[in-house]
């Protein structure tokens, strides 16, 4: 079967790739386009290692065909720091210690981003439902939501 | 080296880790994350039964498939004879490991690895995977460790004849081995005990869970070398068991360590990079393999499933007077469970006269168990603490309080032998007594539990090397994977020894061929051994630093001191020269400085933990929320605080999934039937309170800056803690993990059949 031509914006950059019709977003990410930051953990859907936003919308790109990338917009954790200037999230994630192993950490700071994008003071608990679609293994996610927190303090400007 | 009280500039503060920002901007490379120009992608053919015989193996369709370019079966491997590899916590036995790696002659579990297949896409590997032909005997099958005991179970190996017994057995059986330890006469302990609890205890077999799967890059040249990227818990294990395996010298095999995302002890063998550098010899192109999440369930180490006896007896005071247990672990198929370490670890917390632990180690139809964080421990734990929670229960007596009468101090000789130097269980308990969360209020259908635990610890070799720049810059190289912080450790203590800022530290976690062995990243060892090497070479840098500034000075050596960073003589008016100045002329006094250690660590100091919990239990769904969740652990001295609380708080919350959630569920057939995240239910971040954490600060006495080991020990205390809460809440005590909704209901529910 013959590959499918695909024209896409990556991070902000025009990009065509080709792909075969089983292969998943995440496939392309990362063994075509080497952005290699977003994980797999589960390819089902499950751990979130893999979230991307598409369209504005946070999705899993395991869940995705490459294919469907045709003619949209995508954000991965490599678009997330501004040149050398890191994000609040990715900031207060260091600050924190809400990293272990890190592998997780992609998902877990596009997926806090995207939260923060639409709720720029959540409570806890929204937290923990945002982020339910995300496994840590490593942190039992305590320091995860208290950089979260302090993340959307210093996008609201507020001193910590 | 021993443990000196000083004051501290470094060592205690919370710095942004040295590999920080890669892991925040997707540019750190775990295993799955590097690539070679003309890779092949390897794919692995795994059994569909639980135990049968391999009749016959056809590749031939799978070698005419165009864009196929390797293939190899059992037949392929070389016949190993049974060796101990010591790996980490645990030995390793080559033969087994090699059966493992690739099965001969029968397949033992659901997902053992047969075949394996390198070709030119993923697609085409998995079709030439579909294409070879296995004939099957299937035989019956054996998964539960009871069963496997019975005389009349299917056996899984023809040559395994139990050992430790008095006499040797003629029969071959799947009980690879009894173990028995003792001290004290119990038959006459119990004489004594007005209070006696007798009960028996079952876990299910779950898995480490780390979000990373399995992921090698093998590339063999034709000078019959090998490179080999993937992430383990010790690239020096990778290497010494893959040449094992392949009859390769290690020397020939270079292990290029890439960053580990998640092992928590399941990472310390090899599974996929045997196979990888044989497929790539026989192609003549590098290779890549990654597991899928079904692999990793099917075919990886779980802890094993366990069947657990206890017999605790106490006077009407609450002095134990005997105990006794039986601890019955399932290996998986091959022998190997970590039932030892639960044999050791059980009853360790108390200090006890009469005591006796008999542990069974015994083969199933399952995947072979590998280490889990602290492992056995928590198993035993779960048994003991339960039984000592209905003790404090039947005597009426604060659970802290019978546990405290019974602590272990220093002195207290151990069921495995040593007698304790420095320890904190004691303060643990009494730090848990006087926080908060212990004397909150609770509400309806509320309760909480407490639970203790004790974890070895290890030492073990390590090496490290650290390179002073000529700008006065430092950089440590190490050995030690780093899975959660430990670069920012090492940092710390050479910044610390060295009395320069953190943010001039490097650390470097260095290839196979780059920097001396260095044992796995396992048995809470990294910060305590590695950080001692660390420790050593930044002393060793000390000494040429205050060797060469005497020769610039002028002065002797012995009137040079080394303080914040710079040579100081203490006689005369020859003044100072800082790490900075004297790097910048090192090449003209004798070449550029390098501070060297290799080390066997001994002394590792153990940790005890207690964890308080508490749940509600909704009567009409058996449906267990965790409420609120303190840890308490006795730490030696937090290097890095944030990353000491982040072991804390991630053990704990692997314990809540184990105790109320985490199951290996293997049909009739024997066929695991929940291989993925979405069945295999871990804990997320709705599940869960915020977990307090409470360290305390024992210093160990044979550490430089008093480590002990902090990573496993949190692991071992949680079972029960939730066990024991479910029990406050309810009035119901659950034997069995994990405590699912249903069996919570229908518990709920006969005992209310049994009131009526």
């Amino acid at each position: 079967m013959s590959k499918i031509h695909v024209t896409t914006t990556v991070n902000g950059d025009p990009t065509e790739f080709l792909c075969e019709p089983q292969e998943t977003l995440l496939d392309v990410l990362r063994d075509e386009l080497q952005l290699t930051g977003s994980k797999e953990g589960c390819a089902s859907g499950d751990c979130g290692a893999c979230s991307i936003e598409l369209d504005g919308r946070l999705v899993c790109s395991c869940l995705v065909l490459g294919a469907e990338a045709d003619g949209r917009e995508i954000e991965t954790v490599e678009s997330i720091a501004d040149g050398e200037k890191l994000h609040p999230v990715q900031a207060q994630i260091l600050e924190h210690g809400a990293l272990q192993c890190g592998f997780c950490t992609p998902g877990i700071i596009v997926a806090a981003k995207a939260l923060l994008d639409r709720n720029p003071d959540p409570t806890d608990t929204e937290i923990r439902y945002w982020l339910a679609g995300n496994l840590c293994r490593c942190t039992g996610y305590d320091k995860i939501i208290n950089a979260v927190q302090d993340a959307a303090a210093d996008l609201r400007g507020e001193a910590s | 080296m021993t443990y000196e009280p000083k004051d501290l500039k470094v060592v205690g503060t919370r710095p942004v880790r040295p590999d920080g920002v890669d892991k925040v901007t997707g540019r750190a490379n775990f295993g799955a994350d590097h690539a070679l120009p003309g890779q092949l992608v390897g794919k692995v053919l795994r059994s569909p039964y639980a135990h049968a015989r391999i009749v016959s193996i056809d590749t031939s369709k799978a070698e005419a498939l165009a864009g196929v370019k390797s293939i190899i079966v059992g037949e392929d491997m070389q016949d190993i004879a049974h060796e101990l590899s010591q790996s980490g916590e645990s030995a390793i036995d080559v033969h087994d490991l090699s059966l493992n790696v690739l099965a001969r002659g029968k397949v033992l579990y659901d997902g053992h690895a047969l075949a394996a297949v390198a070709a030119t896409s993923a697609k085409i590997a998995d079709d030439a995977i579909a294409l070879i032909d296995v004939t099957y005997d299937v035989l019956p099958h054996v998964v539960d460790v009871d069963d496997a005991m019975k005389p009349d179970a299917p056996v899984l190996h023809d040559d395994m004849f139990t050992k430790g017994l008095e006499e040797t057995p003629t029969t071959a059986s799947n009980i690879a081995s009894r173990m028995e330890m003792a001290m004290g006469d119990v038959e006459e302990g119990f004489k004594h005990a007005d209070v006696i609890i007798e009960r028996s205890y079952k876990t299910k077999a779950v898995h480490q869970g780390y979000i990373e799967p399995h992921a090698v890059v093998a590339s063999f040249g034709e000078d019959g070398s090998a490179y080999v990227w993937c992430s383990s818990q010790g690239h020096f294990a990778v290497r010494d068991l893959s040449a094992k395996v392949l009859g390769m010298d290690s020397s020939s095999i270079r292990v290029i360590p890439a960053e580990i995302g998640g092992g928590f002890g399941g990472k310390t063998t090899v599974y996929l990079e045997p196979l990888a550098i044989a497929l790539s010899k026989r192609a003549g192109r590098p290779v890549k393999m990654t597991m899928t999440r079904a692999e990793v369930f099917r075919a990886t180490g779980p802890t094993p499933a366990t069947s657990m006896d206890v017999k605790i007896g106490a006077t009407k005071d609450g002095k134990i007077v005997a105990a006794d247990c039986e601890f019955r672990f399932h290996a998986g198929a091959f022998a190997g469970s970590p039932v030892g370490a639960a044999c050791m670890a059980g009853l360790t917390p108390y200090a006890l006269e009469n005591a006796r632990v008999v542990g069974y180690d015994v083969v199933s139809n399952t995947c072979k168990s590998g280490a889990y964080r602290a492992p056995g421990a928590p198993n035993g734990a779960f048994s003991v603490e339960s039984a000592m929670d209905e003790l404090a229960t039947e005597l009426k007596m604060d659970p802290i309080e019978l546990r405290h009468i019974n602590a272990a101090e220093e002195g207290t000789k151990a069921i495995y032998g040593p007698t304790f130097k420095q320890i904190g269980c004691k303060d643990v308990l009494v730090a848990t007594r006087e926080h908060p969360h212990y004397k909150s209020n609770l509400g309806p259908n509320q309760g909480r539990g407490i639970a203790s635990g004790f974890w070895f610890n290890v030492g073990g070799q390590s090496n490290a090397a650290i390179n002073v720049h000529e700008d006065g810059t430092i950089t440590v190289v190490e050995g030690s994977p780093d899975i959660g912080g430990t670069r920012a450790a090492m940092a710390m203590m050479a910044a610390e020894v060295l009395g320069i800022d953190y943010d001039r530290v490097q650390v470097v976690v260095a290839d196979t061929a780059s920097i001396g062995h260095t044992d796995g990243t396992g048995g809470s060892r990294v910060t305590f051994a590695t950080g001692m090497a660390v420790t050593n070479a930044a002393e060793d840098v000390v000494t040429q630093l205050r060797t060469r500034a005497a020769a610039t000075m002028g002065v002797d050596v012995d009137d040079v001191v080394w303080q914040d960073g710079a040579a100081i003589a203490t006689k005369g008016d020859a003044g100072s020269l800082s790490l900075a100045e004297i790097a910048a002329t090192a090449a003209r006094t004798g070449g550029i400085i390098v501070g060297r250690s290799s080390i066997n660590a001994k002394g590792a100091g153990p940790s005890f933990a207690t964890h308080i919990c508490d749940v509600e239990v909704d009567p009409e769904t058996g449906y267990i929320e965790i409420l609120r969740y303190t840890s308490i652990q006795d730490v030696g001295k937090a290097i890095h605080p944030s990353y000491v609380e982040g072991q804390m708080q991630g053990g704990a919350v692997q314990g809540i999934g184990w105790a109320l959630n985490e199951e290996y569920f293997y049909n009739e057939d024997g066929i695991l039937e929940n291989p993925g995240f979405l069945d295999y239910r871990m804990p997320v971040a709705s599940d869960l309170p915020k977990i307090d954490t409470v360290m305390v600060e024992v210093p160990n006495p044979s550490h430089p800056f008093g480590v002990r080991g902090v990573g496993e020990a949190p692991l071992v205390p949680p079972l029960a803690a939730v066990v024991n809460a479910i029990e406050d809440a309810t009035g119901v005590r659950m034997t069995e993990l994990p405590v699912t909704p249903v069996k919570m209901l229908a518990a709920l529910d006969a005992r209310k059949e049994a009131a009526e």
